[in-house]
């Protein structure tokens, strides 16, 4: 079991933008393996003399789709790799890549529920593909997404998960707008606090597993917010990125 | 073949005067903040039931209660550190008592090869005994004259500055010395069982 995890040559298939800082990239793979939501992928960029930059991306989408992998990346002002993504990556261009990688930030649908994610901008996209792969997987688990963005503009995957929300589903999302809100505006309007946690994790019967994933300051009001809710610390499994941390 | 691929129109960012990029490991780059990573909530841990112990393959246990651990000689270091989600700061400010300082408190058992760090929360991570000797390992309760914040490990953290940051147990509570290795939380998921940044020793099997 010591085979290490290879780069290889992925081809860009599609490039999806998400909101105005945000694209979803559509990667070809030839050595494709099934991840489990909420691992990630290492993109290394080599320039023509060598030099060489590499960060980690969260795979957004279901493991059920074969050959492909699509990585959400949010572009950071001064991001060395997202804004070369951004800027000057185009469908049909190589990007040497290599994963799946993560054991413990991950849930398969045979792990069961409920399920409560929270996140924080672009940290939905670990929970996106747990979304997706619940929905593909016909997973019964009932599940609630928390998610907490500056403005309804900058709500990544706003159709999908209204979608995946729908009657009967047993998805319901939830929203905080913490800068601007649009007019008639009826979802939270403030930082995530424990009133809010609670309300939100109130319906999930039983202790949920819990699934948190954005910037450091979120996280840990998530995090420790639910704890003093009652939700033992075990459930809690968390992912972070600072200003410059997991993710530029 | 990997070795040859460029990225179509990648320049990159130099570091313009970086005082010295043979300190940034290959794949990482440098970041003046210090960024939070862990597995799940930050335990909160009261002073006055913290505890340090010393135990496995050693004649004796070792154990300190906070104000004993306060009592041993603690020494400033300055070290880079080098985080496996890519992240390098270099120079970073501690106060610590040298792992030797704590192994002079208990007497070794030669078969003793490696050890288990644990920590508050059930966090373990493995280490060659080796590779926390002779001033490679300290357990630091002070960050840039501060006391240890809690998203840090605080109160107090193992820094073993010469492997990928997960080594460095947050809220550390002591040593297990070990004749034979066990891989600890991260190990055993996917993460390399060593984690020499300067070899890239990132994940399983690197």
């Amino acid at each position: 079991m010591n085979r290490p995890i290879q780069w290889q040559i992925a081809t860009v298939a599609a490039i999806k933008p998400e909101t105005a800082h945000v694209k979803t990239f559509s990667l070809a793979l030839p050595d494709w393996s099934a991840h489990r939501a909420g691992q990630h992928y290492d993109v290394r960029l080599t320039a023509a003399d060598g030099y060489q930059a590499q960060r980690s991306y969260s795979i957004a989408s279901a493991p059920e789709r074969a050959g492909q992998v699509d990585l959400t990346v949010e572009r950071i002002e001064d991001g060395e790799v997202s804004s070369y993504l951004h800027d000057v990556l185009v469908p049909g261009d190589k990007l040497e890549v290599r994963g799946p990688i993560g054991g413990y930030f991950v849930w398969e649908a045979r792990q069961g529920g409920p399920l409560l994610l929270i996140a924080g901008g672009s940290g939905v996209v670990p929970l996106m593909a747990m979304l997706r792969h619940r929905a593909a997987a016909a997973a019964k688990v009932p599940a609630r997404l928390l998610y907490s963005a500056r403005a309804w503009d900058d709500v990544i995957y706003r159709d999908e998960l209204a979608q995946l929300g729908a009657a009967g589903s047993g998805l319901e999302v939830a929203y905080t707008l913490t800068r601007s809100q649009p007019p008639g505006w009826q979802g939270y309007a403030r930082r995530l606090d424990n009133a809010m946690l609670a309300e939100v994790a109130a319906p999930l019967r039983g202790a949920p597993q819990v699934f948190i994933c954005g910037p450091t300051l979120l996280v840990e009001a998530a995090a420790n917010g639910l704890v003093q809710v009652g939700v033992p610390s075990k459930q809690i499994r968390t992912e972070r990125f600072g200003p410059s941390g997991g993710s530029a | 073949m990997t070795d040859r691929f460029v990225s179509r129109g990648f320049v990159g960012k130099r570091r313009e005067g970086s005082a010295a990029p043979n300190r940034v490991p290959p794949g990482q780059h440098e970041v003046k903040d210090f960024p939070v990573l862990s597995a799940g909530p930050t335990p909160r841990v009261r002073l006055d039931q913290w505890s340090f112990s010393i135990e496995g393959l050693v004649r004796q246990k070792a154990r300190w209660t906070w104000q004993e651990f306060l009592q041993l000689p603690a020494q400033p270091f300055v070290v880079d550190i080098h985080c496996v989600t890519k992240w390098t700061k270099l120079d970073t400010r501690w106060l610590g008592v040298s792992v030797d300082t704590l192994f002079e408190h208990v007497e070794l058992d030669p078969r003793a090869q490696f050890v288990t760090a644990f920590a508050q929360g059930g966090y373990t991570t493995n280490l060659p005994l080796p590779d926390i000797l002779n001033g490679r390992a300290f357990v630091a309760y002070q960050y840039d004259g501060q006391p240890l914040a809690p998203e840090h490990g605080g109160p107090a953290r193992l820094v073993v500055p010469n492997l990928y940051l997960w080594k460095s147990a947050k809220w550390v509570s002591g040593l297990r010395l070990m004749d034979k290795d066990r891989s600890g939380f991260w190990e055993s998921l996917g993460y390399n069982n060593h984690g020499d940044p300067f070899k890239e020793e990132r994940y399983t099997g690197d």
